[in-house]
């Protein structure tokens, strides 16, 4: 058995504990081999990977740990229609192939548990805590949320996992981030991540792992905690953690590949040891009160360049550093923003409810608490709900949240990563501006020349019935989770 | 892989901080099964107009910096998507070396796969190549890998610093799979004793599970 037990002489923390759990191999100045206990694959990062390991006549040394999925190009539509993009579609097959021959699970796009790598992991019960995961895909950081080493890989490193079922890694510094006080209606976990990344910054967490605490956090339901080690890389982080508790213990029990009976309490005694040590040390600690928190609007081209939405759009001039100052400038103007412009004042053209950071059970339900009775507004041009995966699909039909959105004038669609990246038919036209509840705004991310907002559920769905932001909190409050 | 040991070339100076991995591949060349032909669109949307004319705006088309092999940069480079097509891109274009003030993790990572040296100056370093670059025409620098060092015709020369680890990889264009492999013996006798994480739990209801 696994034990994360630590003397109190040294207390460690949580990364440290999972670390150590998972050396292979360590041998002074240089990178450790760690062992990797769930290894998630998706169409669009593997076909190298498992080609390089034919070439080289490798096998996939453990298909039992390897999940993989399809996602980043699927419809969202009608998939019973044949597929027309012939690059998506070689792919698609090529995933197929190389799974079939390696012997790894494939949900493929006709699963009924088929969604987002990032969705389908914990749900299934894949994502388990104190194990270290990995994916060709870096919004992997999404699974610290259950106290689990979790985070993306490039390509050949994939080959490296699928070969060996390691990875050679160098230990991270650490973050402690502390979100004290209580949370205030209408602010979410996706507005407290990026307030996080506002304030320090896109880089602000590199070449660290975050551990997340503080009351904000603890009150946190499972999806929540997901969306904000979702978006910890967008603060350059190499992963985010919580620690795991009764809420994630809760959220495990019963799903389909988490150990049953007997064994179940025994991997949550084990479980238990995972929280840091009392005492132990972070290399930094940043601490936020929940309280000051405001509901979140980017305004540029990355999810640094965000600010609340009683603020007005920042003046390039408002920046101490040059560098800061000509981004600023050339966000602005791809944006097509005039400084001062109040941002309630900014208008939508479509509206994007899903992706791995927000397209969960507690996503959809309070966006469609918002909705109900009401109707999207008519100038927007479309307003989409893409459910992370089939499995949440199905839970919200089974509460009738489809029928809320279809007759407040939102589509609703099948799973997948969507308009989050626009890999498949669903793209951001040029210079139209969208309130999405993704996680990047990088200039072309959701279509060339599109204008992304990142926003929380709950303000998209307010975006879609106003015509443009509007301030949540301005709202019947109770009507707000 | 090539190893990497000395290179000399022509500078090419990308004035942006936190240029993120969707610039250097946009989503659309994420379909491909190879990792061969990216450096055509390498910054594809900042690089072409419509019809994929050239847009003469856009530094990699300027005349004077074709065949241009080190590519200088500011701060936090890479960030975004984990997609090793960034790199790929990168080195088929013919850029060998990278020089910023920092990187994001999994592009700083991904370029050692690929034989590129992501070499870290500081801030005001990265600032007075920027200012050569515009000084003198045709501008290049030296990079000398064993030392560490970034060095140009007109007497400047800055150390660079990389852990003895990276530096390995690039130095003997070591392949990652066949270093871990070698400890084969280690990974089995983990596995037997790891048998609650590094196994998948064997349940009913699991077996048909797709
Ligand atoms: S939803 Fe978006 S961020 Fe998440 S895995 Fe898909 S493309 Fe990546």
């Amino acid at each position: 058995m696994t034990d994360y037990m630590t003397n109190n002489a040294s207390p460690k923390t949580l990364y440290q504990k999972i670390w150590d759990a998972h050396l292979v191999r360590e041998e002074a100045g240089q990178p450790s081999i760690i062992y990797i206990d769930r290894h998630l694959v998706h169409e669009g990062t593997s076909p190298q990977a498992f080609a390089g390991l034919r070439a080289e006549g490798r096998k996939v040394r453990r298909p039992d740990l390897t999940f993989a999925v399809m996602d980043h190009s699927v419809s969202t539509t009608d998939r019973t229609l044949p597929i027309l993009d012939q690059d998506a579609k070689l792919q698609f097959e090529a995933l197929e192939k190389n799974c079939r021959e390696s012997g790894v699970r494939l949900f493929d796009m006709n699963s009924k548990n088929q969604g987002i790598v990032h969705i389908i992991g914990p749900e299934l019960g894949i994502t388990q805590p104190g194990q270290t995961i990995v994916c060709g895909d870096s919004h992997t950081s999404t699974h610290g949320a259950f106290g689990t080493l979790a985070f993306g890989i490039g390509t050949s490193e994939v080959e490296h996992v699928l070969a060996t079922q390691c990875l050679v890694q160098s230990k991270s510094k650490t973050m402690h981030i502390v979100v004290n006080g209580k949370r205030p209606k209408g602010v979410t976990a996706k507005d407290i991540i990026l307030a996080i990344i506002g304030k320090i910054g896109i880089g602000g967490g590199t070449s660290h792992v975050v551990e997340y605490a503080g009351q904000a956090i603890r009150e946190l339901s499972m999806e929540g905690r997901m969306t904000v080690c979702n978006m910890t890389v967008e603060a350059g982080a190499r992963a985010g953690m919580v620690a795991p508790d009764e809420t994630t213990f809760k959220y495990l029990e019963g799903r389909p590949f988490v150990p049953r009976g007997k064994e179940f309490q025994e991997a949550v005694a084990r479980w238990k040891q995972l929280p840091s040590d009392p005492g132990a040390k972070f290399d930094v600690t940043v601490e936020l009160q929940a309280e000051q928190i405001a509901p979140q609007v980017t305004w540029g081209t990355n999810p640094g360049m965000v600010s609340g939405v009683t603020a007005r759009v920042p003046d390039p001039h408002d920046f101490k550093d040059l560098n800061d100052q000509k981004a600023t400038e050339r966000a602005l103007h791809y944006m097509g923003l005039k400084a001062g412009t109040p941002i309630v004042d900014i208008p939508v053209d479509r509206v994007f409810i899903g992706s791995c950071t927000n397209s969960r059970i507690d996503d959809l339900r309070a966006a469609a608490h918002f909705v109900a009775g009401k109707h999207v507004n008519k100038s927007i041009k479309q307003a989409l709900i893409v459910p992370g995966s089939r499995g949440i699909k199905a839970q919200a039909e089974k509460e009738g949240l489809d029928k809320i959105f279809t007759d407040a004038g939102f589509e609703w669609r099948d799973a997948g990563c969507s308009m989050c990246i626009g890999m498949n038919a669903d793209v951001l036209p040029p210079n139209e501006r969208s309130a999405s509840t993704s996680n990047r705004n990088f200039e072309g991310r959701q279509g060339r020349d599109s204008r992304t907002h990142l926003v929380s559920p709950v303000m998209a769905a307010a975006a879609a019935i106003a015509g443009h932001f509007v301030d949540i909190r301005d709202f019947a409050l109770e009507s707000v989770e | 892989m090539k190893p990497f040991i000395t290179h000399t070339g022509l500078v090419l100076p990308l004035d942006r901080v936190n240029v993120d991995t969707d610039q250097m591949v946009p989503k659309q060349f994420l379909k491909a099964l190879t990792r061969q032909g990216f450096g055509r669109i390498l910054f594809y949307d900042w690089r072409y107009l419509a019809g994929e004319k050239p847009n003469p705006e856009f530094i990699l088309n300027f005349p004077q910096f074709a065949g241009a092999s080190l590519l200088l940069t500011r701060a936090n480079f890479g960030c975004g998507s984990s997609r090793e097509h960034a790199p790929w891109a990168i080195g088929d274009y013919g850029f060998r070396v990278i020089l910023a003030p920092s990187y994001a993790d999994i592009f700083y990572n991904n370029c050692f796969k690929n034989g590129i040296l992501p070499a870290e100056l500081s801030e005001a370093q990265i600032e007075e190549l920027f200012q050569r670059a515009e000084k003198y025409p045709g501008y290049q620098l030296s990079i000398d890998l064993p030392n560490q060092t970034v060095s140009d015709n007109y007497g400047l020369t800055y150390k660079f610093a990389i852990l003895p680890s990276r530096k390995e990889v690039l130095l003997e264009g070591l392949d990652d799979i066949a270093t871990t492999m070698k400890h084969e013996p280690e990974i089995t006798a983990y596995e037997k004793t790891h048998a609650a994480t590094a196994t998948m739990f064997d349940q009913v209801d699991v077996k048909n599970y797709s």
